[in-house]
């Protein structure tokens, strides 16, 4: 085929469809042969580069994909073979044999198997801290750029990049295996996964500065959950988490107000509601407790479903997610659920009565410097009338706020009391 | 790969040596030789007996007492070869001492 500057756009529009459909496929790939991913993102980015040189004159190959693996293979023999000079080493010098006897023609690309499980299991195992895990996920199969993944963690780009770098370095290093663990350790490992997961979308969604919202990251944390759910069908706390994203993402729209501010629950305009996210969020609940293995993930979807079916705020069955509350806590009996819980207890029974459960000692003392425990004293204090109390409750939360968005929902909040209490 | 698993604990607290805690340390030690991967182990005096030597610019420091004062003290080793690093935390979480203190799971670097 000849070059021609409309092959040339064609071409290196393939290049860019195969590499962002199939990257954590063929990084996958590559690493289960090398056991070096950093060695394993060189090879790939070389072999980008020679399909951007051959397919606008040879044409894009029938398996785009197949031939991006061969010759990222190829690539990396070149590499090893360089470095195998300089200190021999004899792992290398095996994985330089097999890759050698393995080398395949371009023209009969073998079939790549799918790994990104095993991958996924890997970037997230406990052995790496879980910013490490987290940034490793994203960058390896997400796709996310070292700077991109920094600006959404807020940190500078060369201490991301650090981290990433020993990361990889000690999965090599330690031998962290590359597979889909045995049974005996998969729902502990399951939930690290789950756990980077829930942690993305978080970052996305309750975003700590700037943006209230970071839809590329609850985008991508959706995305993930769904190729999990896709490789790990029987797991209902992976459809529980799936369900959860859904449902919460179902009221994005909603939660940002005009001008840009916060909207809560109570006050979100329903109609800006996504029915049909929040519908295949509900269904995938049902789905997931139906295996009847409930877990923290499954309850914390069930009681978003339950706000999504509601028409108004005032239509909530406050006590069937009472009840799921009480179930979250029996497993996860953690300040912050027992908040939770103390807060849906008010909607149902009534603002005293929450506040008495938020009063309590096993709740104020250790979130005594927790935003949204302040946060949600004063609500119950302004709905119980005591404007005065409620106020310095505001107060409080404004001190331990970071977030500007939040501070403006706060400060509004304050100000109201305090016009309600002086009046 | 080669992992030394190094087992931390606090010897003031942990002094079981019951015939029944000792016998779940030969049941760890048999059931690595029996799998094949136990390369060497030793348990190792207290921290009291140790001296710490340093030659810096080539002249000997001999001191009294370990190299660092910790709240955990270096007990004992085993030294394994297993295939990955799942395995060797598996095998150092079915080490007793583990219940009370930490072991620490180090990769060996291989210069071959």
């Amino acid at each position: 085929m000849a070059w021609t500057p409309g092959a040339w756009v064609e071409a290196r529009r393939a290049v860019e469809a195969t590499i962002r459909d199939h990257r954590p496929r063929v990084l996958s790939g590559l690493f289960r042969v090398l056991g070096d991913l950093q060695l394993a993102e060189d090879a790939l980015q070389d072999a980008v580069a020679v399909a951007l040189e051959r397919w606008p004159a040879d044409g894009v190959p029938r398996n785009p994909t197949g031939w991006i693996v061969t010759v990222a293979r190829r690539k990396a023999l070149d590499r090893l073979r360089r470095r195998t000079t300089r200190r021999t080493k004899s792992t290398e010098v095996a994985l330089v044999a097999q890759l050698e006897r393995d080398e395949a023609s371009v023209d009969d690309p073998p079939e790549i198997p799918d790994e990104r499980l095993a991958l996924m299991f890997t970037c997230c195992h406990p052995a790496l801290s879980e910013q490490a895990r987290v940034a490793l996920t994203l960058r390896l199969l997400g796709g996310l750029s070292t700077p991109e993944i920094a600006r959404c963690f807020l940190v500078p780009e060369a201490t991301l990049a650090q981290r990433i770098v020993r990361a990889k370095k000690k999965i090599s290093a330690a031998g962290v295996p590359f597979r889909v663990p045995p049974r005996a350790l998969l729902s502990e490992r399951l939930s690290s996964v789950l756990a980077v997961l829930y942690l993305v979308f978080n970052e996305g969604y309750a975003a700590r500065s700037g943006a209230l919202v970071r839809a590329d990251l609850c985008d991508e944390a959706i995305r993930l959950t769904g190729i999990l759910a896709e490789l790990m069908p029987d797991e209902p706390e992976v459809l529980g988490l799936q369900a959860l994203l859904l449902l919460h993402d179902g009221r994005r729209a909603a939660r940002v107000g005009a001008g840009g501010g916060l909207v809560t629950l109570e006050d979100q305009d329903r109609r800006l509601w996504d029915r049909a996210r929040i519908a295949e969020g509900a269904a995938l609940v049902q789905r997931a407790l139906r295996a009847r293995a409930i877990g923290p993930y499954q309850l914390q979807a069930a009681i978003a479903a339950i706000h999504g079916e509601a028409e108004q705020a005032k239509d909530t069955d406050w006590w069937q997610i009472v009840g799921l509350y009480t179930a979250l806590h029996r497993i996860l009996p953690t300040p912050v659920v027992a908040l939770n819980r103390a807060v849906a207890v008010a909607m149902a029974a009534g603002p005293a009565q929450g506040l008495a459960l938020l009063d309590a000692p096993q709740i104020a003392v250790p979130l005594a410097d927790y935003l949204w425990w302040h946060a949600a004293r004063a609500d119950l204090l302004r709905r119980l009338g005591d404007a005065a109390h409620a106020a310095a409750a505001y107060e409080r939360a404004l001190r331990l706020v970071t977030n500007d968005i939040e501070r403006s929902y706060l400060a509004a909040r304050l100000a109201a009391c305090r016009a309600i209490a002086t009046t | 790969m080669k992992y030394l698993l190094l087992i931390y604990g606090d010897e003031g607290q942990n002094q079981d040596v019951s015939p029944e805690a000792m016998g779940r340390w030969r049941k760890v030690t048999e059931d690595m030789t029996a799998a094949g991967v136990l390369l060497g182990g030793e348990a190792l005096q207290p921290v009291a007996t140790a001296t710490t030597v340093r030659a810096p610019g080539g002249k000997v420091v001999t001191t009294d007492g370990p190299f660092a004062e910790t709240k955990e003290q270096l007990g004992g080793f085993y030294f394994i070869d297993v295939e990955h690093l799942d395995d060797a935390l598996r095998w150092a979480a079915a080490l007793p001492a583990s219940e009370h203190g930490s072991i620490e799971v180090r990769p060996v670097m291989s210069f071959d």
